[in-house]
């Protein structure tokens, strides 16, 4: 494509499309462990999210600390994406997310098979498993996964229409980890909405990814766990949208040598 | 009758899952429940009844990444 067909075609207003449903904001931003619900409030706000994702925990006869969170979140009127988070088996992580769709009301699943306790990675065959019995039932899966490309072809085959590969573990900050894996799945899935998931750090982490020409980001420890979340969500948000805007603008390419900038026509001859 | 909720023990006098929300006044709380590890949707929870030892699994929107 030419630069004048990037520029006539693309703009960081066009939509990125998850089964059907078109969203503007590439940040999908995660609620857990913010200072308070106001600040978790305000934080989604600034952030201009439209997808917030959300767990199931046991609820207490006597606080029924789940009741004020759900009515919090459906006052901001943003989407859910509920997580299958900390599930260990594909029983788990089903019967969850039926859960899940009966509680929130959407098909809407974003699929963690954990596998390993250290790196909080996916376990990728529970993970297959679990999707292929969900995209069955109806569910709209956005499963949580690593840069694998086998791995990712037996999604798509499963029935996931987006994929979901970590930059680095749940909560490390360490950012994009494999940007040469995290490429060649781009260059694989050139029509799949690829988000990335977990471990990012930085708005740059974040600018990165949509370098990458990714199409969304999901975080949530880097905004919570900020001295300032609020401003942190604003950050993340310009960061993305840098991003996204410097893939449209279609970048140089990059070269060994050094090459001037400035004309060496007309250059003044200065010196003894 | 001693079930487990939620990891805990309980007694409970309810015979159905509906009549333990109404129990731990949570019948109108927004929860999802399951029963020995199966799901069991709200429109069955009068429907289905409880016995001894049986563990139920009361659960709630929360904060999630």
């Amino acid at each position: 494509m030419d630069a004048m067909t990037h520029k006539a075609t693309a703009s960081v207003a066009d939509p990125v499309t998850f089964y059907g449903t078109d969203v503007t904001s590439r940040l999908l931003l995660g609620t857990a462990q913010y200072p308070s619900p106001a600040i978790l409030a305000e934080a989604i706000r600034a952030s201009g999210t439209e997808i917030v994702t959300v767990s199931l925990r046991r609820e207490s006869g006597a606080a029924k600390a789940g009741q004020s969170f759900w009515q919090l979140i459906r006052d901001l009127g943003v989407k859910v994406l509920p997580n299958t988070a900390g599930c260990r088996t594909v029983k788990e992580a089903v019967t969850t997310a039926e859960m899940a769709r009966e509680l929130f009301g959407t098909p809407w699943v974003k699929l963690e098979v954990i596998g390993e306790d250290d790196t909080l990675q996916p376990d990728v065959f529970g993970l297959v498993e679990a999707a292929r019995i969900l995209s069955r039932d109806g569910f709209q899966v956005f499963p949580y996964t690593t840069e694998d490309l086998v791995v990712a072809e037996k999604l798509v085959s499963a029935g996931c229409e987006v994929l979901m590969p970590w930059g680095a573990p749940i909560g490390s900050g360490r950012g994009l980890n494999n940007p040469y894996g995290l490429r060649s799945m781009r260059a694989h899935f050139p029509g799949i909405p690829l988000v990335v998931d977990a471990g990012v750090g930085l708005p740059s982490h974040a600018a990165a990814a949509m370098e990458l020409g990714y199409d969304a980001v999901l975080l949530n420890t880097a905004v919570a766990k900020a001295g300032d979340p609020v401003r942190m969500a604003r950050a993340f948000a310009a960061a993305i949208a840098a991003g996204r805007e410097a893939v449209i603008a279609d970048p140089m390419e990059v070269r060994d040598m050094a090459a001037p900038s400035t004309p060496v026509m007309g250059r003044a001859l200065l010196g003894s | 009758m001693k079930i487990i909720v939620n990891g805990e023990p309980a007694d409970t006098a309810a015979g159905t899952l509906a009549g333990l929300l109404a129990e731990l006044e949570m019948a109108d709380a927004i929860v999802a429940t399951a029963l020995n590890g199966d799901m069991v949707r709200a429109a069955r929870r009068g429907a289905t009844p409880l016995a001894e030892g049986d563990r139920v699994e009361i659960l709630a929107p929360m904060q999630g990444g």
